[in-house]
């Protein structure tokens, strides 16, 4: 939270004021698409460590961080990228070989999760994943979670209903609010003062941004102050709750931003090839993120033509056509 | 003169036998890949009035072209309305909504109880193959009435026990989701690269519904860990010229699911 009227910064700045070693952190967007991958590509070249990663589904996102090793412990409902890795490649292969914790919701838990955060209440109840393993096996065992203070004694809890039958139910399941230190987002437009508008589907990123002790929003656009509030209620982000606000255009690439661009296949089937060998994939991360100095440097290795094929049609919102084999 | 023999693929023929489930005025749950492509079969072909719901929170996508995944922009095309995650999932676990969503899902692993696993092979701490996770399929097996379950027909995926359970079929049979507190449905159906799989009214367990041309029951049964009840059994439709027109030509053109 930061009530100042200008609170834009670079993307180097931003990352290393609010993004730290050990951070409990989460990122915006679903699977391919508007993940916050500027500011994911700044924490992997910022050498950033043993983060306390949240996630639903941010496939694209949570691998690349996965994969550079900057993330200790992951609750998480899907690592997967889609058609592009059924399974994430670095998340399956780090998980295997026990490189990190991880402790598995189902989606919608994490979004009430994210949302009991939001609310200030310690838990939500849901009824998905009675009779699963979900509540009976647990990543994290019950002696660590003792002995750290930033999260809870359980992964979930079950109760008898304690309103009786009402609504038909007789357990919930009770899932435990997060708080995140930081939870970055990419937003098609903000302004100076942090005010947000997401075109299209918004996944559960305004329920991570309210539940995050500090957020970074970067955006295509930045724009005016009274452009956005001409028309409030088609803004999600409050200022108020906004600590960076940072203009990168392209900055959620190769994932999509509905309206501005496509999800790049030829970025993503490369990345995914590569993520499946040690040595290319350390070649990869030389070549495209410790490399390079930011984005717009990403963005010109890729250069304008890739650009260009992904661009989005004005009537559809992606590339209409696009050769996605 | 007499028609030429269709040619078609498993693929294809998955496609449309769970297109031919979904009826008119579904709500249907869609995952990523053939899930997606049967939901806009059936649309296209025998319920145009079926309705396209996606966790991410587009709620009845029109679907021009097919979408690599759930968050894929594609989904947002001409959709009723764009939420988000909350949004999807309480249309799907509201009893007044829920009871009209059909799920299809995919997994790993099955049992004969259409309990899925789609998180891990082996000790869930120290897993030998880590699969992505329930992702929205825990959500939707818990609360929608019918599911319908990809799978593809092979020993080491149709286990008697899943080593993680991810997605709740019936349980352990024909009380095991009310004692687990769950709400009234559960799988109806697997469909496989060999044959189409129902659950038994009164014993929730699997039986073979339906072989594919060219296998035979036996065959299917040597593709099991467990055993199922095959008297039931007969071959199924082939696809229709129609129904492999409008799934080639107007689903998948580029042939990105059907491959």
């Amino acid at each position: 939270m930061n009530t100042a009227p200008d609170k834009r910064m670079g993307l180097a700045e931003a990352v290393a004021r609010f993004v730290f070693d050990g951070a409990h952190i989460s990122i915006g967007g679903f699977t391919i698409n508007r993940n916050p991958m500027a500011a994911v590509y700044e924490i992997i070249r910022q050498r950033i460590k043993n983060l306390h990663l949240y996630a639903h589904s941010n496939g694209q996102g949570v691998d690349e961080l996965v994969g550079a090793g900057c993330v200790a412990k992951v609750e998480i409902a899907y690592g997967g990228s889609g058609r592009f890795a059924p399974t994430c490649i670095c998340f399956r292969q780090a998980v295997e070989n026990q490189k990190i914790a991880v402790e598995d919701y189902s989606n919608y838990q994490m979004t009430l999760r994210f949302l009991a955060g939001a609310m200030g209440v310690p838990f939500l109840p849901t009824r998905s994943s009675l009779g699963t393993d979900i509540i009976e096996k647990w990543g994290f065992p019950a002696s660590m979670r003792r002995a750290d203070p930033q999260i809870p004694d359980h992964k979930l809890l079950v109760m008898d209903n304690p309103f009786g039958a009402w609504g038909q139910t007789t357990k919930v399941v009770l899932v435990p609010a997060i708080q995140t230190d930081i939870t970055i987002l990419h937003a098609q437009k903000a302004d100076a003062n942090g005010t947000a508008r997401i075109e299209g589907l918004t996944f559960a990123d305004v329920e991570q941004a309210k539940s995050a002790r500090h957020v970074i929003v970067t955006c295509e656009d930045l724009v005016e102050p009274n452009a956005l509030r001409a028309c409030p209620d088609r803004n999600q982000i409050p200022g108020l709750i906004v600590d960076a606000v940072v203009h990168v255009p392209f900055g959620a690439y190769p994932t999509a931003c509905y309206r501005y661009y496509d999800y790049d296949p030829v970025y993503l089937k490369d990345y995914s090839q590569s993520a499946r060998d040690d040595l290319q994939h350390q070649a990869y991360l030389e070549r495209w993120i410790y490399g390079l100095q930011d984005h717009p440097a990403l963005l010109e290795q890729v250069g304008a033509a890739r650009l260009e094929m992904i661009k989005a049609d004005p009537g559809t919102g992606y590339a209409k056509g696009l050769d996605r084999r | 003169m007499k028609a030429p023999m269709m040619e078609y693929t498993a693929r294809e023929l998955m496609a449309i036998a769970a297109a031919r489930k979904i009826n008119d005025g579904d709500i249907v749950f869609c995952g990523t890949g053939i899930s997606m492509l049967a939901a806009m079969a059936a649309k296209h072909i025998n319920a145009p009035n079926s309705i396209i719901i996606f966790e991410t929170g587009a709620i009845d996508s029109q679907l021009e072209e097919i979408p690599l995944a759930v968050a894929d922009p594609r989904v947002m095309f001409w959709a009723s309305a764009n939420g988000g995650l909350a949004d999807a999932f309480a249309i799907m676990q509201n009893p007044i909504t829920g009871q009209r969503v059909v799920g299809i899902l995919g997994a790993a692993q099955i049992d004969r109880f259409g309990n899925l696993n789609s998180t891990a092979i082996g000790d869930y701490t120290r897993p030998t193959v880590r699969f992505s996770g329930s992702g929205g399929a825990c959500d939707v097996a818990s609360c929608v009435r019918r599911t319908i379950i990809f799978m593809q027909h092979e020993r080491r995926k149709f286990v008697s026990q899943v080593d993680y359970l991810t997605s709740p079929g019936w349980l352990n049979g024909p009380e095991g989701r009310d004692k687990a507190g769950l709400s009234g449905g559960g799988p109806e159906a697997v469909i496989t690269n060999l044959a189409v799989m129902g659950f038994d009214d009164h014993t929730r367990e699997m039986f073979l519904e339906a072989y594919y041309p060219g296998t035979t029951p036996t065959q299917i049964l040597a593709h099991m860990e467990f055993t199922v009840d095959i008297s039931r059994a007969r071959e199924i439709q082939p696809p229709t010229a129609r129904e492999l027109q409008i799934l080639r030509e107007q689903c998948d053109p580029q042939r990105l699911i059907l491959g």
